[in-house]
């Protein structure tokens, strides 16, 4: 429940500050929203099943699930790489955000 | 065999690494060009050896690491995969060709950039695991997000473009995980059939259905698509065109086909979302005043046509889409090969300002019009066959509204051919119209020799595809058998 929470809450902060005018925003907003699915994921290996992340960390018990944490390893990894383009894409742009209002759907 | 499997996603990657190891200097050299379309070839006589391995319904598996299933990255060529390997990388090829003709590869990175991209259009086209789908796609399209940027526009041309794909691959990877988490797989051969079993697993894949959608560009998910391809330089465009929204199509078939295995229950919905994007797409083509938009707003329109036969739901629609994709794929690549001519010729593509240059280039006439002929459907070209399966496929599941509205886009389609017929080859060129002021550059007054090839080039498949569709016909049927029956174990 906490992590539906959790998703639900970065998730629509995440939407809100992508449809905000400002690229600075929409990055902001998709690390939000990256940050949300993420967790979304791992909640996919079965947050109340689970047990620690290694075998043999405090005793026996069930282990978690590995494959979603495999799989958010990598989303983060692609996201870092496409949050430093846009940065780099917003500096390189600066001069350029008088340009906003052409850029919507024609 | 299984080592061939391998090439179309390693060897470009490869490649890439190494030309980025060299110390650039401006421009592009011969070794960049060379391996710019050398390694495409390479990858298209791989895929041609492989398809000709599957037609019989058999599988090549290649898993890396030696990881048990499940874990391994495994890559199954089926026919369905090669025919879109060969595709994407012939097209990467003769775009590449196209970019040193249009002065693209000035830019150093182009080439890397290109490379990686075929390499994860491969490998989305290759992987039966839906979550390395979505590594694929993401290493397909981040090389992407550099090339807007680097298009005419600048920087910040390409944002529309890079917010719409982030979102979509966002939505794709959360659908991944709603998928895992009521299935407990993401391989596409275990979830076969799980959509008629569990309403929670077809609400989820649904999720990634409609993430593909987006990156297919259906309507109403499409309106990204005619402005980013506007923004960047028309070599950049006849690759994107041959690549992006062919493998969201390629993907969204084949996880429709494999989870939802065609049910009727849902197939009237993607039935509806295709006719839409036919009509829509057409509709604002006509509209358009450049030749570059008129071609990219026809893109929607096409792909409309694809997802009707994948939205028909028997093996005859999906064989019919498969024909469909990779011969409209190639006239496309024409048209557009055609727009970077004229834009490179004249240094604008806005029909006012053009006129007359039938008389003055035409060999380039010729390769318009034959392609332009192949996207409306008229015979002998590739158009026709390609539309006469989609209706045969149609009449067949007894859905007559769609076949009427192929037919009737079909018309809409010739009035926007003829509209860049008569704007650009036909007429006179207009009197004093001062040059250049869109940005796309100043009038070379030529047309350079590595443009009008692979414009001939493209419209001559056009014409053979037409003429002789036998071999293209036995392989896209013998795809979609494999699709509906599952022989990818």
């Amino acid at each position: 429940m906490t992590t539906a929470v959790v998703v639900a809450l970065l998730v629509a902060t995440g939407t809100w500050l992508v449809l905000r005018r400002g690229l600075l925003r929409v990055v902001v907003g998709f690390v939000l929203l990256g940050h949300g699915v993420n967790l979304l994921v791992l909640t996919a290996g079965g947050t109340d099943r689970r047990g620690f992340a290694l075998p043999g960390q405090q005793g026996g018990g069930p282990v978690a699930d590995p494959l979603p944490q495999a799989f958010v390893l990598t989303a983060v990894v692609i996201a870092f790489a496409v949050t430093v383009h846009l940065l780099g894409l917003l500096r390189q742009g600066q001069a350029l955000d008088e340009d906003d209002d052409a850029e919507g759907p024609s | 065999m299984s080592a061939l499997v391998l090439v179309p996603v390693v060897l470009p990657l490869v490649v890439a690494a190494l030309l980025l190891l060299r110390r650039r200097r401006p421009g592009a050299d011969a070794l960049d060009r060379a391996a710019g379309v050398g390694v495409p070839l390479l990858v298209v006589v791989a895929a041609a050896v492989l398809l000709a391995a599957t037609l019989g319904g058999r599988t090549a598996e290649a898993s890396a690491g030696g990881w048990p299933a499940g874990v391994a990255i495994a890559l199954v060529a089926d026919a369905t995969a090669c025919l879109g390997v060969l595709l994407t990388s012939a097209l990467t090829a003769a775009s590449l060709v196209v970019a040193a003709g249009t002065r693209e590869d000035r830019e150093p990175l182009l080439v890397p950039l290109v490379l990686v991209m075929s390499a994860g259009v491969s490998g989305a086209l290759l992987t039966t695991d839906l979550f390395n789908l979505f590594v694929f796609v993401e290493v397909m399209l981040v090389p992407s997000y550099v090339l807007v940027a680097l298009g005419r526009r600048g920087p910040a041309g390409g944002r529309l473009y890079v917010t719409v794909n982030l979102l979509a691959s966002t939505v794709f990877l959360a659908g991944v995980g709603l998928v895992y988490g009521t299935t407990g797989t993401v391989s596409l051969v275990e979830l076969r059939g799980a959509a008629a079993d569990d309403p929670a697993a077809a609400v989820a894949v649904g999720v990634m259905l409609v993430a593909l959608a987006v990156k297919s560009a259906a309507v109403p998910l499409h309106s990204w698509l005619p402005g980013s391809y506007g923004a960047v330089g028309p070599a950049v465009a006849v690759l994107f065109s041959g690549l992006l929204t062919k493998v969201g199509v390629l993907a969204l078939l084949r996880v429709w086909a494999v989870v939802f295995e065609g049910d009727a229950r849902v197939a009237w919905a993607l039935l509806a979302v295709a006719v839409l994007t036919m009509v829509v797409g057409v509709l604002s083509a006509v509209g358009e005043g450049s030749v570059r938009a008129v071609l990219t707003n026809h893109m929607v329109s096409q792909i409309g046509y694809l997802l009707v036969g994948v939205g028909l739901a028997t093996a005859a629609g999906y064989a019919a889409a498969l024909f469909f994709l990779v011969q409209y794929a190639v006239v496309k690549a024409a048209l557009l090969v055609v727009s970077a001519a004229v834009e490179v010729r004249e240094g604008t593509d806005a029909l006012s300002r053009l006129g007359g240059l039938g008389r003055a280039e035409p060999l380039l006439a010729v390769a318009f019009a034959v392609a332009a002929l192949g996207l409306v459907g008229v015979p002998p070209t590739s158009g026709f066959v390609a539309k006469l399966q989609l209706a045969t496929a149609a009449a067949g599941a007894g859905s007559w509204w769609v076949l009427a509205a192929v037919v009737a886009v079909s018309l809409v389609t010739l009035v926007s051919m003829l509209k860049l017929w008569n704007g650009v080859f036909a007429g006179s060129r207009p009197e004093a119209g001062d040059p250049g002021t869109d940005g796309a550059g100043a009038a070379t007054g030529r047309v350079p020799r590595t443009v009008l090839v692979p414009a001939l080039a493209l419209a001559a498949c056009a014409l053979v595809l037409g003429v002789w569709a036998d071999p293209l016909l036995t392989a896209s049927e013998a795809a979609a058998a494999q699709l509906v029956a599952g022989s990818r174990s």
